[in-house]
């Protein structure tokens, strides 16, 4: 009986409705409104790179950029803004990462795609996602709490006796376990989600008729991959891994917390470094007193995200290309 | 026939090799998370106390004295409840007009590919961005400021994920729609929003879950105090910044508190995404298939 009542409310409902002159000027009315604020993702990436660059204009306008990216000496003080150090660390950094994170998520990737049960990618899932969700500053204190000191009891005294005195970025010149290493085992975690889920989507867009016409030329199943699978996804690997890159080389406050804040031009990856999303999250609160000194960390900001737009342009290319191909 | 043989069982001890490497592999991806989780839970909880998530600082809270990080927790909530509804008001339309009108097509892609990049800037630099903008007009470090902030960082995470469920949606739900006589705002508004509600859901949650955690873009522009804010030109405390700030405390007591902090940070997270998760799961089942 209560179902019959709500029907005819419903009914009722739908006669009240607006006549169609004016739902169709709603309809315009919306489109408009909702195109203005579409644009605004486009206009936004433009209005942050302009600000930026306003900022930083007073110091472009002082040194020559050589200068500014090659110099080897940060003194805000008597006005000496090299960035050297700063983008050298923000790259061994990222590469370590990048290193430590490529082989375990390749091959846990290409484990989900190909090889799992449908019960082991269902337990998967949550977990990347849960890797995923962890807020930066968490990664930050289990890199203080269980990386750092691993770095210093197990890895530093493990390399130096076996490859420091043979080859010299493993050799260990900075005694804490704070440095190049931990940032970028912490990083590697970090990263690992996006980039197995982004090569497990990849892989996902390889038709199946490929690999059955491939098994049933009796195959086993790694041989397809590696034959008829694999060449056909490296672009979209390569493009997951630059993803990757870049977000490593964003990240700014797990990596801080463990990657020690030397000014220096580090030569072992047991050496401490100060990548440039650090130098501008430590100094924000002094930069106001000094001149230049805040036109000087906009500019870091400016030159992370130009590095930054460019590697996202050129991977989510090739991503998109891939994934509509599916 | 004895070096077929031979070849046959070299190429299945390779299989195995690889299987067995792609597993320790998994292994070691899931382990880390593991770890992680048993390194905080295990040096947050011996500190963590009743009187953290129920009181402010209190006088000398950073030199070990009483009190708690309450102020940070409601901040923290401000922030990114600020920052996801702000984020909402953006994106719910630009993932209906990419739906509606733009669909698969060239400006669709663009669209597309300004939010990948938008979601690839880091938030240092929308914190550096949100600070530039705060010079420029003036402005102190506020709530506001970071709500702006957070709603930046979010926007493209949470327009995406609603894009990719939206784009997902049966072409014959909406044709039905149309034939029937309704516009593409209408179908847009009462038949896409409708049958892709665990979606949005999720998006929304995923972007919550982002902003509570994000620490590096509120650091300029929500700014840094012991009290909780009354208006939203007052500055705030964040969570992220709380465990932050304590760990870099010369006293032992307080930084044990910022892991209690970081435990208490984890948690809201966790709770966070496996809610989406359940939700979306139980609203899943009202959309048509």
């Amino acid at each position: 009986m209560s179902e019959i009542e709500l029907t005819q409310v419903k009914v009722e409902g739908r006669l009240s409705r607006p006549s169609t002159p004016s739902r169709i000027t709603a309809d315009r009315t919306a489109r408009r409104a909702f195109f203005v604020i579409t644009l605004f993702p486009i206009l936004l990436i433009l209005i942050i790179t302009v600000a930026l660059f306003v900022r930083a204009m007073p110091i472009l306008s002082t040194y020559s950029l050589t200068d500014l990216l090659f110099g080897e000496i940060w003194r805000p003080n008597n006005g000496q803004f090299g960035f050297r150090p700063f983008i050298l660390g923000t790259l061994w950094v990222t590469a370590v990462g990048i290193f430590l994170a490529v082989p375990p998520c390749l091959l846990a990737s290409i484990y989900l795609a190909e090889y799992a049960h449908a019960r082991t990618r269902a337990i998967a899932k949550p977990i990347l996602d849960l890797l995923a969700a962890i807020p930066p500053v968490v990664y930050g204190v289990w890199g203080l709490l269980a990386i750092v000191p691993f770095v210093d009891d197990v890895l530093a005294p493990l390399f130096d006796r076996w490859l420091g005195s043979t080859i010299p970025i493993f050799s260990v010149t900075q005694p804490t376990g704070f440095g190049i290493l931990a940032g970028g085992i912490v990083l590697a975690v970090m990263i690992a989600p996006l980039i197995i889920s982004v090569i497990f989507e990849v892989f996902a867009t390889v038709p199946n008729d490929l690999r059955h016409a491939s098994l049933a030329l009796g195959t086993t199943q790694w041989q397809t991959i590696r034959t008829v699978v694999l060449p056909q996804v490296t672009p979209g690997i390569i493009a997951a891994i630059v993803l990757g890159a870049s977000r490593a080389l964003g990240e700014t406050i797990a990596v801080l917390m463990v990657v020690g804040n030397v000014p220096k031009v580090p030569t072992s990856i047991f050496d401490t470094a100060y990548p440039l999303p650090a130098l501008i999250a430590n100094n924000y609160g002094e930069m106001m007193s000094i001149p230049l000194y805040d036109a000087a960390l906009l500019g870091a900001a400016l030159v992370l995200l130009v590095v930054i737009i460019i590697f996202n342009i050129l991977s989510t290319l090739v991503l998109q290309r891939f994934l509509r191909r599916k | 026939m004895s070096i077929k043989k031979k070849y046959f069982q070299r190429r299945h001890i390779v299989e195995f090799l690889v299987k067995t490497a792609m597993r320790i592999a998994l292994v070691i991806v899931a382990g880390a998370l593991g770890l992680i989780l048993w390194t905080i839970i295990t040096r947050g909880l011996p500190s963590l106390s009743w009187s953290m998530v129920t009181q402010i600082p209190k006088g000398g809270y950073y030199m070990g004295k009483e009190g708690g990080i309450l102020n940070a927790i409601i901040g923290s909530a401000y922030l990114a409840s600020g920052g996801t509804l702000l984020a909402i008001l953006l994106s719910l339309p630009i993932a209906l007009y990419l739906k509606a009108y733009l669909g698969d097509s060239k400006w669709g892609d663009y669209v597309r590919l300004a939010l990948d990049v938008l979601w690839g800037i880091p938030s240092i630099v929308y914190g550096a961005f949100g600070f530039a903008l705060m010079i420029m007009l003036g402005m102190r470090a506020s709530l506001l400021a970071g709500i702006i902030a957070l709603a930046l960082v979010t926007l493209p995470i949470m327009t995406r994920a609603m894009d990719e469920v939206i784009r997902r949606m049966p072409v014959d739900l909406e044709h039905a729609a149309l034939a029937l006589g309704s516009t593409k705002f209408e179908v847009a508004i009462q038949v896409v929003t409708r049958q892709m509600l665990p979606g949005i859901i999720t998006g929304i949650l995923l972007a919550f879950g982002r902003g509570i955690g994000d620490a590096a873009s509120v650091l300029f522009t929500a700014g840094y105090t012991d009290r909780i804010p009354t208006s939203l030109m007052n500055p705030t405390a964040s969570l992220p910044l709380a465990v932050f700030f304590q760990l870099g405390s010369p006293y032992p007591e307080v930084r044990e508190r910022g892991y209690a902090a970081a435990l208490i940070l984890t948690i809201i997270v966790l709770i966070v995404s496996l809610g989406s998760r359940l939700l979306a799961s139980r609203l899943n089942k009202y959309t048509v298939k």
